[in-house]
């Protein structure tokens, strides 16, 4: 199963790159640089430090602002999901303020916090919180009655039902909608590194753009995914480990 | 109430759901007891209230009207001296079975011996089960963990809810063969919800039947030879069972009972 894994992602990069080739013979190495030129180009960057200062301020990120919308979204989710009352209350305030483009907020977020990490970082955990708290508290709401009753008539309290009902019922919705919030946060994480930063990936990306230098543009776009996929593979395995009950 | 000889004493027993004009009356004046190391079954169609009922029993529904007392203490809330086992098993699907075994003791704080442990799952035959998860099991076998587990909290009474519904009819005599084991070994009483006339007749020793159009009680009839294995094969149970269907059927008819 484990290797199978590696072969799909091995075969799929190898279609990936004899297509990108194939573009980049039809449309030209000046516009779309091939793929063994980007190659060299990374190479020859990963033995750079600034390189490595641009991928770790991106990862520093995004990892905190998705740890920071999961300690807000998860916990308000779980409390909303499993009282009526309180769902109630915050229901009309999350579907009016869901829709909203929260990206617009930047130059509000920006004043507010400031044009260093903690900006970016709040931007990109309120663009996630909304997701991660509507598919945290569904998941709490499909919860059967029958197991509410089991933890009753079993003498468990309300620790017990956020402990061993609760957080168990949500926790495969959790690690989908991380998933899904990875690749909306790396695309949030380029737009804000894209102005008004002196390090990140996003930054890289858009200074070789300027330049005309498209091969180290490339770099820097696959510098970004990377980021996403290990990021995401992290939580698909951590899901594998944590809900071991769902692997049929 | 603390003279009462009987176990559980439900006294006008009503409940009605919904606010205001939406309001939809399912159980009215409602009365039944239990004693000790008895068994009552409550047998009645689909929507009766039978469920409500026994909820209501193990504290976990609060009833619009009446009363329920345990021992003569007056119950509002769960207790311990209750355990429940559900139609749907009440498993705990993310939890293996040893875990999900232990979980009522474990919330209660109470000590299980090694010895208390293997001795249910042998009784249950579910001795080689522990590392697997609930949907690794079969509907005989989830509703055996959901047994032992009730029983590990060495209940004075055990409310079962259709324990056995969705089981074939060779696993759900097996397993109701196993209740009786259990029963007469372990000495607790036992109320079980059915909708099911040969599993009433089998297991209570009454049998409550409910009416539908009145939301309450029906008929109570005493069934003394029930709750053994052997009971499955006597003539009384033929005739239980023809009296218990023809009352069912026609409710409001007096029929003499065999």
């Amino acid at each position: 199963m484990k290797n199978s894994r590696w072969l799909d992602y091995a075969l799929t990069i190898i279609v990936l790159t004899i297509l990108w080739y194939g573009a980049s013979l039809l449309l030209g190495s000046q516009l779309l640089p091939d793929p063994l030129s980007v190659l060299g180009r990374l190479l020859h960057a990963v033995r750079e430090e600034i390189f490595w200062e641009h991928t770790a301020v991106s990862a520093w990120r995004l990892a905190a602002a998705l740890a920071l919308a999961f300690m807000t979204a998860v916990p308000f989710g779980l409390v909303l999901g499993s009282n009526e009352r309180l769902d109630r209350i915050f229901a009309p305030l999350i579907y009016l303020s869901y829709p909203i483009p929260k990206i617009v907020l930047l130059p509000i977020i920006l004043m507010l916090f400031g044009l260093g990490d903690l900006g970016k970082i709040i931007l990109i955990s309120l663009i996630i919180f909304f997701q991660l708290l509507i598919t945290t508290r569904d998941a709490v709401r499909s919860l059967d009655r029958e197991v509410v009753y089991a933890l009753q008539s079993l003498g468990g309290n309300r620790w017990h039902f956020y402990r061993h009902v609760v957080w168990p019922v949500a926790l495969p919705g959790i690690f989908t909608s991380l998933r899904i919030s990875t690749g909306t946060a790396v695309a949030v994480l380029f737009f804000v590194e894209s102005i008004s930063t002196s390090r990140g990936l996003g930054l890289y990306l858009i200074d070789a753009w300027g330049r005309a230098d498209y091969t180290t543009m490339f770099v820097g776009i696959i510098a970004l995914s990377a980021i996403g996929i290990v990021l995401y593979e992290a939580f698909d395995v951590m899901e594998r480990r944590l809900c071991a009950w769902k692997n049929r | 109430m603390a003279s009462s000889p009987d176990l559980l004493v439900v006294t006008g027993l009503g409940k009605t759901f919904g606010p205001g004009t939406h309001q939809k009356e399912v159980l009215r004046d409602v009365h039944f007891h239990v004693g000790y190391n008895d068994s009552l079954a409550i047998v009645g169609p689909s929507g009766c209230g039978k469920t409500t009922l026994l909820l209501m029993a193990a504290g976990l529904l609060p009833p619009t009207t009446g009363e329920i007392h345990l021992e003569g203490e007056s119950i509002q809330g769960p207790s311990r001296k209750m355990a429940v086992v559900f139609q749907a098993y009440g498993l705990f699907p993310w939890k293996r079975v040893a875990e999900n075994i232990l979980l009522g003791a474990q919330f209660q704080k109470l000590h299980v011996s090694q010895e208390a442990l293997t001795a249910i799952k042998r009784e249950l035959d579910i001795e080689n089960l522990d590392h697997l998860y609930p949907h690794q099991l079969s509907g005989g076998q989830r509703q055996r963990v959901a047994l032992a587990r009730a029983m590990l909290l060495r209940p004075s009474l055990l409310l079962l809810d259709e324990p056995f519904a969705a089981l074939d009819l060779i696993t759900r005599e097996h397993l109701q063969d196993h209740l009786l084991i259990l029963f007469k070994k372990r000495k607790f009483s036992f109320v079980i919800v059915t909708h099911n006339i040969e599993e009433a007749v089998f297991l209570g020793r009454r049998i409550v039947i409910m009416d539908p159009e009145t939301h309450g009680i029906g008929e109570i009839i005493d069934n003394p030879n029930a709750g053994t294995t052997g009971f499955r094969t006597a003539p009384d149970y033929f005739s239980k069972n023809m009296t218990l269907r023809h009352l069912i059927e026609h409710p409001h008819e007096k029929q003499p009972l065999a």
